[in-house]
């Protein structure tokens, strides 16, 4: 496309319309911003973006509307982490009295967060619906050590996840029956 | 010392003048870091953005409105920039000229510094003249000096031994002396009118009202002293010398710490330096013709008028590096043929025409 190139008037040609034009933007501006609110810088660490549905932040651990972990470390999410940020320590043999039906729980849960992906990989793998990418995405340290975060961290991070479900509750209750059952 | 001693004592003249030295820069040198703030602030405004807002001083912070407007205001940003580069390291490019490149800095500063020497900036306070020196070539030293301040800029882009600074250098130098021959000439007129090249005599001659303020008897050579100070001072439509899109950084490229703020500090004297030239050739510089504050006050005249025309004064100073400020963030630069071509092809001529036009007028005047 060829573009017709105007001659300026005289008066365009002394820059005046250029000036006033450039007066009345800046001045507009001006108001704008110390009148009519027209700021648009966010003061970051006191105001803060409000995240998307869906949006993919830090992966935290939940526990379930009993208060109990509801992971039961059977290391998939470990296994499918891309960067290997995940680190299971199962429970062993030990049994714990406290945990009820629920065969096991992760003796030791670290998330390294500096490797942290952020993909979402855990959060669709687990088959407990234990591990949720949250919506904290400002994660700062002062050290490497302090961004792994452990189970205590991270269960106090990620909070209670009201399920549904109710998986292990249920299984309680079918045992009991099994245990009620007197065949005839 | 006790030599130095009976100086002081025996000689008033030399005391006071040192004193009004020292008076003048310690006046001068915080309105340099100041206006940096107004410009970072107004330019914020401007673009629709905060400013700086986060720097508290621990006991005045915690004062309960004060503390927290001041912090919002960057009331004390200037403390933070300022040992922000004595603490930086300063950091010297191995092909640099040494020599050059630690001289470059000082010569940018000095001549800003030295132009301050003639302007009155107050009528009399007690017995004492309010100009470091009444001279009776005021503008032309002024030119003089004004005109050493290139050699900071050009030395800067030599010494740096690269292309970018070196470019801008040559621009600088070529820039100024153009701008240089229009600001000459859009002040003859006003010494036609005066008749005097003293600067306190200009002043004295603008004391009789607003009428008589040399602006509205010259508005022409306003205008090009105006345009002429934006280019001499390297600000915004005329900043190539800088020009940091396309020379990066231009002559200051190769510079780090405390030598790039003495660069800085020059802009911003020399900002200060012009609009107290304009304040006193156009705008009539301490007197204000309102409340019988234009006229000058005997020898031992009260010292609160002395003292309202500093404050005047130093009011519109102020009010002109507002202008200056506003300017930067409200234009584009000019490409180098247009600067050019504004200064030789319609400044110079447009500047000659004025001279004329005001020698024709006079002398119809003188013959009537």
């Amino acid at each position: 496309m060829i573009i017709k190139r105007t001659e300026l008037s005289w008066l365009e040609r002394m820059y005046f319309p250029t000036l006033w034009s450039g007066l009345r933007v800046t001045a507009r501006h001006f108001y704008d911003t110390l009148f009519r609110g027209g700021r648009v810088t966010m003061e970051y660490p006191e105001q803060r973006w409000t995240v998307p549905e869906g949006y993919r932040g830090a992966p935290y651990l939940v526990k379930d509307a009993e208060d109990r972990t509801k992971c039961v470390s059977c290391q998939l999410c470990e296994f499918v982490c891309p960067p290997k940020a995940i680190k299971i320590t199962p429970p062993g043999p030990a049994v714990d009295p406290t945990t009820g039906n629920v065969e096991k729980r992760p003796r030791e849960f670290e998330i390294n967060m500096l490797r942290c992906i952020f993909c979402g990989f855990c959060q669709e793998v687990c088959p407990e619906e234990a591990i949720f990418l949250m919506k904290d995405y400002s994660l700062t340290g002062l050290s490497r050590k302090e961004m792994i975060y452990d189970k205590e961290k991270l269960l106090s991070l990620g909070g209670v996840h009201n399920d549904q479900i109710r998986k292990w509750k249920k299984k309680e209750a079918e045992a009991a029956s099994q245990e009620a059952f007197k065949p005839e | 010392m006790q030599a130095l001693l009976d100086i002081l004592t025996n000689h008033r003249e030399v005391a006071m003048s040192l004193a009004k030295i020292v008076a003048v820069l310690a006046v001068l040198l915080p309105m340099v870091a100041y206006s940096v703030l107004a410009e970072r602030k107004l330019s914020a405004l401007i673009q629709n953005r905060v400013g700086p807002n986060r720097v508290a001083l621990p006991l005045i912070g915690g004062i309960p409105i004060l503390g927290p407007f001041l912090t919002r205001l960057g009331f004390w940003q200037p403390l933070a920039d300022g040992l922000k580069s004595f603490l930086k390291e300063d950091f010297t490019p191995a092909h640099v000229r040494k020599a050059y490149f630690w001289l470059a800095p000082a010569l940018a500063l000095v001549p800003a510094f030295m132009t301050m020497a003639v302007i009155p900036f107050g009528s009399f306070l007690g017995r004492e003249r309010m100009v470091l020196a009444d001279l009776n070539v005021g503008i032309l030293y002024t030119f003089g000096i004004v005109s050493l301040g290139v050699y900071g800029i050009v030395l800067a882009g030599y010494a740096a031994n690269s292309k970018y600074p070196f470019l801008g250098g040559i621009r600088s130098s070529a820039q100024l002396i153009s701008y240089e021959i229009a600001m000459g000439m859009s002040v003859v007129p006003v010494f036609m009118l005066v008749g005097d090249l003293n600067l306190s005599k200009v002043i004295a001659y603008q004391s009789d009202g607003l009428t008589s303020w040399l602006v509205f008897k010259q508005p022409v050579a306003f205008v090009i002293f105006m345009v002429a100070a934006f280019a001499e001072t390297n600000r915004l439509p005329f900043d190539l010398p800088e020009s940091e899109t396309e020379l990066v950084g231009g002559y200051h490229t190769e510079y780090s710490s405390m030598k790039f703020a003495l660069f800085f500090m020059g802009e911003y004297s020399n900002m200060i330096a012009s609009s107290a030239m304009m304040v006193t050739l156009f705008l009539g510089g301490w007197t204000l013709p309102f409340f019988g504050l234009n006229a000058t006050p005997n020898e031992d005249g009260a010292i609160w008028m002395g003292l309202a025309h500093i404050g005047i004064f130093l009011a519109k100073v102020m009010c002109l590096l507002v202008v200056f400020i506003w300017v930067r963030w409200m234009l584009p630069r000019f490409r180098y043929d247009q600067l050019m071509d504004l200064g030789w092809r319609r400044f110079i001529p447009l500047g000659l025409a004025n001279i004329v036009v005001t020698a024709v007028i006079l002398f119809l005047q003188a013959k009537q």
